[in-house]
Parts: structure tokens; C-alpha cells; sequence
């Protein structure tokens, strides 16, 4: 198909398109005129019911803690596909290596404090995430972001333990697998899959919210790692040397 | 209370500039601007959430364009031109 | 302001669907995807607002104090981090394509295949 032809195609389905979203907005109700019913009721029950004062949190890991989960695992096949597509990359060329070392002091420090700055924020981001915003899934991002300013600011040497599939592969195997038997137990014990079996503590605190709190910290754990993962395959020709035995097989 | 009652005006702002940064992004074609694009577009996003009152995606968007899609973006790019200096030198070979 | 919201969420789709049909570069390809796909988040938020609400997490506020819908947040929140790991995923299958044809342009790869 040349260039022409797909741009003569693109125009008028793109315009008919706008069309059916202009004729489709037009029947929903105005904006701030909120009518759905869930809103109201969440925004009132969650409270109450679960002890969690972020009601979203509360939403995210109990309401739909289902949904949730789904999001998680295609989190974990979307990893496994990269690592699939990317790990079994051989061939002569991935010999290059990267010895540029890194002589900036002030980048150094910088780096440093961010890492501890990242951490610390990361953290606070997972474990106070039912109580004010935040949570697993953006701290787990932190986290991951963190860790790889180590990458950044040290020679790929000191990535490597991080790229190491004994300590990444079972991680990430937890943090799914976390989620999974947190819904489980409630199954043993006779109640609905996921259900909040544990007790819902004192409101605000951060004993609170019964089982939200750790489904929130294996979610946590899992976009960590699975950032992680990602971030080795995709630097993996350039962070890590080959050892002259895999170079010379 | 007065805050929210100057949020409307604040909105169309937000919304303007975020319509706008669409097209920038997309019309960026070189992968490595795209990226640096593609974070000023997630700002300009991580503001409209923040004054449609949704802290949580906000505070999702901003670290994820902030780190995880300039990093990914980043990793890929190099990766190519990595992978087509390395085809030129065998080449040249 | 009654519909210009959900106008700019279907504005963005249009530019995103736009900036992938004529894209020229896997990878621009791919950042153009989540553009539309930034198009859905503007969606689900604008239908969730409620005027003069506050953000559901009642700490510090009293319960029963009006505010914008947790559930569309809830999705939007999820969604924005799963998202990565899928443009990741669409980027490791753009580097592999470059690895078996060489380029990145869709329709040189079309060419090589056919």
C-alpha cells in the first residue's frame, strides 16, 4: 500500500470516527454531573467497612481486588514475553563492552542521595499506600527507579546482582504468588475468593485495612521486580560483559 | 472552599494543554525527542489529574513518565543504533 | 465546559490513531500508542468528576464530605503502571524485528516479509 492510498484511507475514517465520538459524547451526561451510583457508595462504605481512608486503595485491592489481580498477572506475561524476546539473544555481536567508567564526583553524590531519597520514598509510597495516596503500584516504580540510579551512577558491575535471575525470578514469583494466596486463604477458611478476612485494625493507622495492606505490598513487590526485570533485558547488551567461556561458545 | 471554586477555569487550562501536547508528541518523528516529548506531554497529564482530583493515577503518571517510559523509550533506542553501528562495522569488515 | 472533556479524550485517540497509521519508526510507533491510550484515562476521569468534589481519601477530611468517583480512579491507577510493561513489551518485539530485518520502518519490513 503506497503512502498516498493509506493517508487518501486514514483521513476519512479518521473523521468518521470523530464523527461517532462527537454523536456519542453528546448523550453523556455533562461533566462534573457525575450520575454513576458506585461512586456515592464507595466513596461512603469503604470507610467504614474496611478501615482505609484512601477509598481508590481500597477499591483498587478490595472492591475489584479481582480485576486487580488480572492487571497484575498481565504485568507478569508482559514481563515474561519481553524476557522471552530479549534473554535468548544469541549470537557473536553481544561482546561489547562498556567499561566507561563514571569520574564525576557531583553526579556520584547526586546519584547517592537520590537513591536514598528514592527509597525512602518509595517505601513510604507502599506501606502508607491505603492511607494517603500512593501505594504498590506507583512505589513500586519508585523502587525500581531508585535502584537503577545504581546502575547509572556505578559501572555495570554493580548491577549485576540486580539482574540476577536467583534473586529477580523468585521475587517476582512472590509478588504474583502473593496476591494469589492472600485470595486463596480466604477460600480455605469457607468465605469467596479474596475476601478481607483479616481483622480491619484501627482507622488511619497502618495496622489497618486487614488484607488491602498485603495485597498492597505484593503488588508492590511485583512491579518492582518486573521493572527490574525489564530494565536488565533491555540494557542487558550493554550492561553486561560476557564471560570469555559464553563469548566463546 | 475557595480553592475548588477557582478550580473550573484551572481545568480548561490543563485540558487545553494537554490537547495540545498530543499532537507535539505524535508528530515528533525522531524517537529520541518523541521520548523527551513524551515527558512533557506526561506532566502536562500528571497536572490534569491533579485538578480533576485524582492524587493516586496522578502520582502513577508522574513516575511512570517520569522514570519508566523515558528509561524503556531510552534502552530501545540505543539498542537499535547499537545493533546498526555493530551491522556497519561488520560491514566494514 | 459541559463536553469540552470528553472531547479532548477523543481528540487524543484521533491524534494517537493518526501518529500510528503514518508512523515511519517502530518505536515512534509504539509512543504514539499511548497517546491513544492516554486518551482512555482523560475519558474515565472526566466521567467520574463530580463538581466541587474532593479526592476520595478521607484522611483528614470528614465521611460524607462530596467526592469524585473512586472506581474510575482505581482502573486509571492500575492501568497507567501495567501500561509500561506493555509498550515495553511491544518495544522488545519492535528490537526483535530490527534484529531479523535490519530496519524499523513498518513498510520496509512489510517489503523484506512479502
Amino acid at each position: 500500500m503506497t503512502r498516498r492510498l493509506r493517508l487518501a484511507l486514514l483521513v476519512p475514517s479518521l473523521l468518521g470516527l470523530g464523527a461517532l465520538f462527537a454523536w456519542s459524547i453528546t448523550g453523556l451526561p455533562r461533566f462534573g454531573d457525575y450520575r454513576g451510583p458506585y461512586g456515592y457508595v464507595l466513596n461512603q462504605i469503604v470507610v467504614p467497612l474496611r478501615h482505609s481512608t484512601n477509598v481508590v486503595m481500597g477499591t483498587t485491592f478490595d472492591v475489584r481486588g479481582v480485576d486487580t489481580m488480572g492487571e497484575e498477572f498481565i504485568l507478569y506475561a508482559a514481563v515474561l514475553g519481553v524476557t522471552l524476546l530479549l534473554r535468548d539473544e544469541a549470537g557473536g555481536g553481544r561482546v561489547e563492552r562498556r567499561t566507561r567508567r563514571l569520574r564525576s564526583d557531583a553526579v556520584r553524590l547526586v546519584g547517592v542521595v537520590l537513591i536514598g531519597g528514592g527509597l525512602l520514598v518509595g517505601l513510604w509510597l507502599v506501606a502508607f499506600g491505603y492511607i494517603t495516596p500512593g501505594g504498590g503500584f506507583p512505589g513500586g516504580v519508585v523502587l525500581a527507579g531508585a535502584i537503577l540510579v545504581l546502575y547509572l551512577i556505578g559501572s555495570h558491575r554493580d548491577y549485576r546482582p540486580f539482574r540476577n535471575e536467583h534473586v529477580l525470578d523468585p521475587l517476582e514469583g512472590i509478588g504474583a504468588g502473593g496476591y494469589v494466596v492472600t485470595g486463596l486463604a480466604a477460600l480455605v477458611s469457607g468465605m469467596p475468593f479474596l475476601t478481607n478476612l483479616f481483622g480491619y485494625g484501627q482507622t488511619g493507622t497502618l495496622a489497618s485495612a486487614g488484607s488491602i495492606g498485603i495485597l498492597n505490598g505484593a503488588a508492590g513487590i511485583a512491579v518492582t521486580v518486573a521493572l527490574l526485570l525489564l530494565f536488565a533485558e533491555f540494557l542487558q547488551t550493554y550492561v553486561v560483559p560476557l564471560e570469555p567461556e559464553d563469548a566463546a561458545s | 472552599m475557595t480553592l475548588i471554586a477557582t478550580l473550573a477555569p484551572l481545568q480548561g487550562v490543563v485540558f487545553a494543554l494537554v490537547a495540545l501536547g498530543a499532537p507535539v508528541v505524535v508528530l515528533t518523528r525522531d524517537p529520541l525527542r518523541q521520548a523527551l516529548a513524551n515527558g512533557i506531554y506526561g506532566v502536562s497529564l500528571v497536572c490534569l489529574f491533579v485538578v480533576l482530583e485524582a492524587p493516586d493515577p496522578a502520582l502513577s503518571m508522574l513516575v511512570v513518565s517520569g522514570i519508566a517510559y523515558p528509561l524503556v523509550i531510552l534502552a530501545a533506542v540505543a539498542r537499535v543504533r547499537g545493533e546498526r553501528r555493530r551491522t556497519k562495522e561488520t560491514r566494514d569488515d | 465546559m459541559s463536553y469540552l472533556p470528553y472531547a479532548v479524550a477523543a481528540w487524543l485517540c484521533l491524534v494517537g490513531l493518526f501518529g500510528v497509521a503514518t508512523s515511519r519508526n517502530l518505536i515512534h510507533l509504539a509512543i504514539c500508542l499511548t497517546v491513544t491510550q492516554s486518551s482512555s484515562y482523560v475519558l474515565l476521569l472526566a466521567v467520574g468528576y463530580v463538581k466541587h468534589g474532593r479526592a476520595p481519601i478521607f484522611k483528614g477530611i470528614k465521611l460524607g464530605t462530596p467526592a469524585v468517583d473512586p472506581v474510575v480512579q482505581a482502573l486509571t491507577l492500575t492501568d497507567v503502571v501495567v501500561s509500561v510493561v506493555v509498550v515495553a513489551l511491544i518495544l522488545a518485539l519492535a528490537l526483535d524485528a530490527h534484529r531479523l530485518s535490519g530496519t524499523v520502518d513498518p513498510d520496509e519490513i512489510a517489503d523484506i516479509s512479502g
